[in-house]
């Protein structure tokens, strides 16, 4: 398998995974929205510059994508087949381990 | 010291007036000649005394070219320029799509306010709230 390296590394952080969970759930948010919810749903308090560092971490990593609906950008969740990579390869590591 | 005027930046003052008037649903308070443009400003019917929001021309062209680039950042990221507050989040969000307007962010409730986000047509994203 590919070293998966810049996906564990976006991972490997509880805002990164949070943000995640977020647009999981309400997927197609505005940066300000993104922003607003982690502020006053998650206790999370961050800059918008700091949420936006992440967010370039995740895009690069393939798990979020950017996309421009007319004038506005919305943050979409684009991980589905690197995490499924990343469970298949964890969840060998306890297979061996129960054998 | 008293707030009594705030200001949004639109593209062009007789189309603004035109949206915040009659789909927003103020009323004009001042429509004066000022430096080749209008001193223009809406208030809510209900407080005809109260804050003026002045639709503000976007200038000349080194401000208007240094405000589109600025507004223009706002706007992509879905920030809104200011924020009016209201009765009913949910009910205002019904009417207003049904006249067309278009929201960037739908109504969501978090820590006990609800708040929406839509475009204002001019050039500017404006959040509403209740709490």
């Amino acid at each position: 398998m590919s070293s998966n390296d810049d996906v564990f590394q976006a991972l490997a952080d509880s805002t990164r995974r949070l943000i995640l969970e977020e647009l999981a759930n309400n997927n197609g948010q505005t940066l300000y929205e993104l922003c607003v919810r982690l502020t006053m749903e998650h206790d999370v308090d961050m800059t918008r510059q700091g949420v936006s560092n992440h967010l370039d971490l995740l895009e690069a990593a393939g798990l979020v994508e950017s996309t421009r609906r007319g004038k506005y950008k919305v943050l979409e969740f684009a991980g589905t087949d690197q995490i499924h990579d990343v469970g298949t390869w964890l969840h060998r590591l306890t297979e061996k381990d129960s054998k | 010291m008293e707030i009594t005027v705030t200001n949004v930046h639109v593209d062009d003052q007789q189309k603004a007036l035109e949206f915040y008037t009659n789909v927003l649903g103020f009323e004009k308070k001042t429509d004066v000649p000022a430096g080749g443009a209008r001193w223009l400003t809406v208030v809510r019917p209900k407080s005809p005394d109260g804050v003026e929001l002045l639709l503000e021309p976007t200038g000349t062209a080194d401000v208007a070219e240094a405000l589109e680039t600025y507004r223009e950042t706002l706007v992509s990221n879905g920030i809104p320029w200011t924020q009016f507050s209201c009765e009913d989040v949910e009910a205002e969000y019904d009417r207003l799509r049904e006249q067309g307007v278009e929201f960037t962010q739908e109504p969501m409730t978090a820590g006990g306010v609800t708040m929406a986000v839509f475009d204002d047509t001019c050039g500017n994203l404006i959040q509403i709230i209740h709490q």
